[in-house]
């Protein structure tokens, strides 16, 4: 039966096209499928970036504009932004107020209310937002969470952005399925319908050897493969998360948290060098000296072990060559200059930046007043320290685009006097044609900032 | 602007078919290592695809499991006690004094993390004025020398074996001292004019009767000092104030490079050399000599004549000021001509004019003396009231110590800071003196040819682990104090004296008169080493602790100069008069010249110093037989300026023709380096090269990997004349057969052509200013559309990026830079710039960021010299960075060419595409930064000089600046403008709220400058220095500025004090003529 049908195939097609058509048509169902492929690809993908995109821009827009008087979830200078479209009369109305405020008081009876109710401070006008940054701001205002909950929420957002890509992915695969079963029904229909009407075809070729799924199943392959291979090669020799095993068990939770000393009392030239400096064994016996056994709350390892204080603090001893019996150092009897027996303690570096790359940390306290918590996350309620950035360039990069600088007004005479010499920029805020110059603006994120 | 103008070799001059094949090539590419992995090619081979796989799949490999290891664990280590002072990762500066053979740099030393990593010129001195030397600034690397002896030794049969205890050495020495009997106790040491350091010495003299003190130079101004006695009663060199002449004349000094004291000489020089305004007056320099010299190069009017000629000059030009002697005949029409014209201007600016001679000939230096006296420079351009102590060495006190050891007259040698078997004329035969002495202790820091003949050794320390103080000029004093805990167990060497002295304590009964100019004349000092000693000495001096605390501080502590004139005798001008018409000439005559990196050969293991191309000559690693042309003709029968193939099978490839040069039956097989305005008579070859162990095979280890194998040793080739050493001598030369491959810089980065150098002559200047610029200033306008005007925003189609707050900017006076090289030594020790040794020097594959090129103009036989620091012009418009497939280089908002190298992938099409050649490429990997560290080893010796490793031993590595990446194989390099510099600047002014902070930041060969040739700083700030400099719109260019390329680095035309036509104006001249 089969050979007839082909035959019949052959008497009925002229030659040249028989030859002709078949690869063509395959070529074009080819073509087809990976188009639609693609296009849906790139509809999700541009989707996912889409959003990715509005966040950011809101929150960027946020800091940039509104944080100065307006807190998200509080009342500030101004009023707490969330829940604004239970208050606002109409998303017309937040164009308008923002764009104008002057004006919207003047006419607007509830504009009047709100302006009386946070006299005597009149709300700036941004005449530049356009419609799309302020609705960025209002979604960043309404699905902002408080930071307390930052900390576990660090991986605490992760968690709900895993569960969205899990669901997605499931969806997708779904949906792969279906249109799979459909491909499958259509040819099934088709070949049905062919046979119905007298056209030969040949024998379906399973979908496991089939061409079309191959090439198809080969290329979504390789973009997963890929996609993991350079994110595992970005991600070689970054330690975020590394959380040595020290010497001494340090509690930064102890010392910065609960006793609040001040991170520069042991990390000193923060202010004054690239270095933060690890303190010297001296420092640590400024308190130590008196501080002879832990008191506080238990210390509990990340593992649920217990650490003994007053056990770290007779190893610190040992380093110091200080003799707590006696309450004095060790004699320095080979005459090196410290006590016998002591020794400088050899912590593990936990935060190492490649060679290439020059980072300066009085740059960041001293002129751009950051705190250490920015990068170090919340130093004071960790036990042994981990790292808390990936430290990547993209990390830096980022961050050095949002922050502002603490640009000279010569008006007021406020801000770094340094910045007095970008006359540009002094004249485009004056023009409103920026409002604010970020550390990217004078060349923070030029190479030679930090690679030479 | 005609081709021929500015040339930097002969194949250029005649612009010859392999010169103009050689500019097209890049790169060398012909010489690339990639040759040699197989004969027949990387592709022809036998079984390319195999050994391609191969590659592939040991690379894959490599890599994986380079990638996969786990990260490695870092420690930190914190202070067990941090020191108040001491901030890790922030540099501290101490004044200090740079110290070596006589020769002293008052020096700020940038010291970080404890460790001494850069010097710097000490503003406060007022003889250096901040400005340093090539030298000064390379022996930081000395400190970390790798063949430093690092404890006290004494000899067992050849070789030394280790004294565990200085205490064990003190008691060793003792006994042997008690065994030496009456003989007398000899102390050989350079010249020291170390006040305490001198009573040191006399407090140990004083115990052993009969002992004495012999001075050495290895390079002598003994005549000098014999003709200053014997005219000024005074056996000392005088102050000289070149800044007080307005017409110089030097008969062969090379006072900007070697004579005396070069960093005061070019300060005070370059002060009459500045440019001001329209009208301006610059001193005028007539400079006479037989080969091409530094500062011969620098001169406004040069005449070259034979070595023995000099007295003949001097004499012809006392004759011709008025003297009373007999002139000479002078046969040279030219040199005639010169001697003329020099006399007229002497005595037009009698009172300010100054003539220095470079000869050690007593005669010659009686008659200059008498010149001098003249044109009134005694006490106006040479003071007597006050010495310099540089150089007191005595020849005839050398000579009778070397003939007592061979009597074995001499019963103790103690040698500090000096090396006599190697720079003395017959170093052979003082060697075997030496063995002849019972006990013979050197102080030097390393195994040298001397402390390996002596039978003790107790290294002292390097000048940065140093106590000390130096006194220059008298009443100019100047402090050392260590910069770092000494290294190895060293003990210096006043300690030593001290200890051996007495119990112990000393108390200078005999103080030296060296403090006349200060109120307590009598120093009572004592201590039980040299350091406590120093601080009570000079406690008392100064009169308080904090007086001495604040000489510290400041490095330096100088009495408020006077100027007087000294009592001159002419007594013995007849007798020298009739000495020098008696010199001998000849046919062909040798003289010996220091260059300004190597010097005497002191500091030759130095890398920095070998790899640094001689200013004039752009050979590196090498010294050869410097002949003119038309010797060559005669010597080796080619002519390279009219033979094209004969100039090019010359100088196209690195191997040159080697000569046997003799003098006095003392030969030296030399390669011959054609330079044009050498007198045509003359060979000149440079000393301090051809340091040797005496057994060879010590050689690596004992004189080091750098100084061994570079060049001859040509001090055998000095005489002795019965009163001084003679640096030039008639000789004899022969063509030998052998070939010699010199690694020679010169035309690696070509300008092709381009204009790249305008100079005018004074006269020409002041008659019109705009001249020089104004060709330039009309084709630029003619690049322009009609109606527009600004050549910078409308001269392109690409957009014009503003530059808000700084815009970086370098301006160099062609006028002020003499071509030292202080400042390449300086950018290599502040960039962390690779050594690549001699083989890859010859491969044009350098690393220098900022090289001076020298450019030859006008007369071929005698032509005018220009030297150009080419370094990256930061072009705001920059061709390679649009070409660079990464994005690796790209512009700041600052208005610098950043340079990544983490991103560079190596393309080289950047260093492909800059009109100004001043990318470098990392062929191999020089600093050891690869990831797989045996990647060097199978390169040893055949690409890799052993200098490579010297450099990536660990001790020499704490030399690196670690503000400053190391770079790896594969990517390219170039100036930055000490970006780390920059960044540190403005980090300052941000602290401090103040921008006007970084108008002090200072780029590395700025600060190094003994010019101030270079002004650097912020162009949008009207206050800076280099939008000052600019300001001068009549010298003021850019090189190539027609490409549009807008760099940031501008120069001011030279201006020649002469009455000969030269740049511009001698092009129509010549066109007149034609």
């Amino acid at each position: 039966m089969l050979i007839y049908c082909q035959y019949r195939a052959l008497l009925l097609l002229p030659k040249k096209d028989f030859l002709h058509t078949r690869p063509d048509n395959c070529m074009s169902r080819y073509r087809t499928i990976i188009t639609k492929a693609l296009a849906s690809l790139i509809f999700i993908l541009s989707l996912s970036l889409n959003n990715q995109l509005f966040a950011a821009d809101g929150e960027a827009l946020f800091k940039a504009n509104c944080a100065n008087c307006h807190k998200p979830d509080a009342d500030y200078t101004g009023p707490a932004l969330k829940g604004w479209s239970t208050r606002e009369p109409s998303k017309e109305w937040v164009y308008k107020w923002i764009n104008n405020p002057a004006q919207m008081i003047a006419s607007d009876a509830y504009a009047k209310q709100l302006a009386d109710k946070w006299k005597p401070t009149v709300m700036t006008a941004f005449a530049n937002l356009k419609k799309e940054e302020i609705d960025a701001i209002l979604k960043y205002v309404d699905d902002y969470a408080p930071p307390a909950a930052a900390t576990p929420a660090a991986g605490g957002e992760g968690a709900p952005e895993q569960d969205n890509s899990l669901l997605l992915g499931i969806l997708t695969l779904i949906l792969a399925v279906v249109g799979l079963i459909l491909v499958q029904v259509n040819s099934n229909l088709r070949k049905l319908s062919d046979e119905k009407e007298g056209i030969l075809r040949g024998e379906p070729v399973p979908f496991y050897r089939n061409k079309t799924y191959l090439m198809a199943g080969i290329l979504v392959l390789f973009a997963i493969g890929g996609y993991y291979t350079i994110n595992g090669a970005i991600g070689l020799g970054r330690m975020k998360d590394y959380q040595p095993v020290q010497p001494i068990y340090y509690s930064h939770k102890v010392h910065a948290g609960v006793n609040q000393i001040s991170c520069l009392y042991c990390h000193g030239s923060a202010q004054d060098s690239k270095h933060a400096g690890i303190p010297s064994v001296n420092v640590c016996m400024n308190c130590h000296m008196a501080v002879k056994e832990y008191k506080g709350d238990p210390i509990v390892r990340e593992d649920g072990s217990q650490v003994n204080g007053t056990d770290e603090i007779q190893k610190l001893y040992k380093y110091a060559g200080w003799n707590p019996a006696t309450k004095s150092y060790n004699p320095d009897e080979n005459h090196d200059g410290a006590p016998d027996g002591s020794q400088p303690i050899s912590w593990v570096k936990i935060h190492n930046l490649p060679d290439h790359v020059y980072f300066n940390h009085s740059q960041h306290i001293k002129v751009g007043k950051q705190q250490c918590q920015t990068c170090h996350g919340n130093i004071q309620e960790m036990g042994e320290v981990a790292q808390f950035s990936d430290l990547s360039m993209g990390w830096c990069v980022n961050c050095h685009r949002e922050s502002k600088v603490d640009f000279y007004n010569k008006e007021t005479g406020e801000g770094n006097k340094y910045y007095s010499i970008y006359e540009k920029f002094h004249n485009d805020i004056k023009n409103h044609k920026m409002d604010s110059v970020t550390v990217e603006n004078i060349g923070g994120t030029e190479c030679q900032k930090c690679h030479y | 602007m005609s081709n021929k103008k500015y040339w930097q070799s002969f194949g250029e001059l005649n612009q010859s078919d392999a010169y103009k094949q050689s500019t097209e090539n890049e790169f060398n590419e012909d010489l690339l290592p990639v040759e040699e992995l197989s004969k027949e090619g990387l592709f022809d081979g036998s079984t390319p695809r195999r050994d391609f796989l191969k590659y592939l799949g040991f690379s894959t490999a490599a890599a994986a499991i380079a990638a996969s290891c786990e990260m490695p664990v870092r420690r930190a280590v914190p202070y067990l006690q941090r020191p108040d002072n001491v901030i890790p990762g922030v540099a501290n500066y101490y004044a200090s004094t740079y110290v070596n053979g006589g020769d002293a740099i008052s020096v700020v030393v940038k010291q970080r993390d404890g460790r001494p990593i850069k010097i710097e010129g000490n503003d406060l001195s007022s003889l250096t004025k901040g400005g340093t030397s090539a030298q000064a600034q390379a022996s930081v690397l000395d400190l970390y020398d790798i063949t430093r002896l690092r404890h006290p030794l004494q000899k067992e049969g050849k070789d030394f074996k280790e004294v565990t205890s200085f205490e064990s050495f003190d008691a060793i020495i003792a006994s042997a001292m008690a065994g030496i009997g009456s003989k007398p106790v000899v102390l050989l040491t350079s010249t020291i004019h170390s006040p305490s350091t001198l009573q040191i010495i006399n407090n140990f003299l004083a115990k052993y009767p009969g002992s004495r003190h012999v001075q050495y130079d290895a390079v002598s101004y003994s005549g000098m000092l014999l003709a200053n006695e014997a005219c000024y009663g005074k056996r000392s060199l005088p102050d000289y104030h070149f800044e007080k002449a307005q017409t110089i004349v030097s008969l062969g000094a090379d006072f900007l490079g070697t004579w005396i004291s070069p960093v005061q000489f070019s300060k005070q020089y370059a002060e009459n050399r500045k440019v001001k305004g329209d009208k301006p007056s610059i001193s005028r320099h007539f400079h006479f000599e037989s080969m091409l010299s530094l500062t011969g190069s620098n001169a406004d009017d040069r005449y070259t004549h034979k070595p023995s000629e000099t007295g003949a000059i001097a004499l012809a030009l006392l004759a011709k000021l008025g003297g009373a002697v007999s002139a000479p005949s002078i046969a040279d029409a030219k040199v005639k001509e010169g001697i003329d014209k020099a006399a007229a201007e002497l005595m037009k600016t009698k009172g300010a004019s100054l003539v220095v001679c470079g000869s050690n000939d007593s005669n010659i230096q009686v008659v200059v003396n008498a010149i001098n006296e003249m044109i009134g420079a005694n006490g106006t351009t040479i003071n007597w009231s006050a010495t310099n102590n540089t150089r007191k060495g005595s020849d005839t006190d050398m000579v009778k110590l070397e003939a007592d050891m061979a009597a074995g007259n001499v019963g103790a040698l103690l040698v500090y800071d000096c090396n006599p078997v190697y720079s003395y004329a017959d170093g052979k035969k003082l060697a075997a003196s030496i063995a002849k002495v019972p006990v013979s202790i050197s102080f030097n820091g390393t195994m040298d040819e001397t402390t390996e003949q002596c039978k003790y050794v107790l290294p002292s320390h390097h000048w940065l682990e140093s106590w000390g103080d130096a006194e220059p000029v008298s009443g100019q004093f100047s402090m050392i104090q260590p910069l770092i805990n000494p290294l190895f167990k060293t003990r210096a060497f006043q300690t030593s004296l001290m200890k051996w002295t007495s119990g112990g304590n000393n108390t200078a009964a005999a103080a030296v008169d060296t403090t006349a100019k200060f109120v307590a004349p009598v120093i009572v000092a004592n201590g039980n080493d040299y350091e406590t000693y120093l601080k009570n000495y000079w406690t008392a001096k100064l009169g308080s602790s904090d007086m001495w605390d604040k000489a510290l501080q400041d490095g330096v502590v100088e009495a408020v100069p006077t100027m007087a004139a000294g009592t001159f005798n002419g007594a013995k001008l007849a007798e020298a008069a009739s000495k020098i018409a008696a010199t001998k000439s000849g046919n062909i005559e040798v003289v010996l010249y220091q260059k300004v990196s190597v010097g005497n050969g002191s500091q030759a293991n130095n890398p920095w110093l070998q790899e640094l191309p001689d200013p004039v000559s752009k050979v590196t690693w090498d010294n050869y037989a410097m002949v003119s042309p038309e010797m060559a003709k005669t010597l080796l029968g080619i002519d390279v300026v009219n033979n094209q193939r004969e100039a090019d099978a010359y100088e196209v490839t690195p191997e040159k023709p080697t000569v046997k040069v003799t003098v006095n039956g003392k030969s030296v097989e030399l390669p011959v380096l054609i330079l044009p305005g050498l007198n045509n008579a003359t060979i000149a070859v440079a000393l301090g090269y051809g340091r040797a162990s005496a057994d060879e095979n010590n050689s690596l280890d004992r004189v080091g990997r750098a100084a061994t194998g570079a060049g001859k040793n040509a001090y055998p080739l000095v005489g002795f004349d019965g009163a001084t050493f003679i640096y030039n001598a008639v000789a004899a030369a022969e063509k030998t057969g052998n070939v010699y491959p010199l690694a020679q810089t010169q035309v690696h980065g070509s300008s092709e052509g381009r204009p790249v150098i305008y100079e005018t002559s004074l006269t020409n200047f002041k008659k019109n200013p705009e001249a020089m610029l104004k060709e330039t200033h009309e084709e630029l306008s003619s690049l322009l559309a009609d109606g527009k005007t600004d050549f910078v925003k409308e001269g392109t189609i690409y957009p014009n990026y503003e530059k808000p707050g700084i815009k970086w900017g370098m301006s160099i006076d062609l006028n002020t830079c003499t071509g030292c090289s202080a400042c390449v030594v300086a950018c290599t020790a502040e960039n962390n710039v690779s050594v690549v040794g001699k083989i890859q020097v010859q491969r044009a594959h350098e690393m220098h960021w900022l090289r001076i090129d020298r450019y030859f103009t006008g007369d071929a036989k005698n032509p005018d010299v220009v030297f150009q620091p080419m370094m990256c012009q930061h072009c705001d418009n920059a061709p390679c960075e649009n070409v660079c497939p990464v994005a690796a280089t790209n512009h700041s908002s600052e208005g610098l060419n950043q340079m990544t190298y983490n991103r560079c992938i190596g393309t080289r099409y950047c260093a492909n595409n800059c009109p100004y050649k001043v990318r470098r490429f990392n062929w191999l990997d020089f600093t050891g930064a690869d990831s797989f560290k045996d990647n060097q080893e199978p390169l040893r010796g055949k690409d890799l000089d052993e200098v490579v490793f010297q450099m990536n031993d660990d001790l020499t590595r704490m030399v690196l600046n670690p503000d400053v990446t190391v770079r790896s194989r594969g990517v390219i390099e170039k100036c930055s403008f000490c970006v780390q510099r920059l960044q540190e600047s403005k980090l300052e002014a941000k602290k401090n709220q103040d921008p006007s902070m970084v108008r002090n930041v200072k780029t590395a060969c700025m600060q190094a400058c003994p010019t101030n040739a270079i002004s650097f700083g912020n162009v949008n700030d009207k206050e800076s220095e280099v939008a000052k400099a600019r300001a001068d719109k009549n010298r003021n260019f850019y090189v190539l500025e027609q490409l549009h390329v807008l760099p940031n680095v501008s120069y001011l035309a030279k201006v020649r004090n002469t009455d000969r036509n030269i740049g511009a104006e001698e092009e129509k001249h010549e066109e007149a003529h034609a």
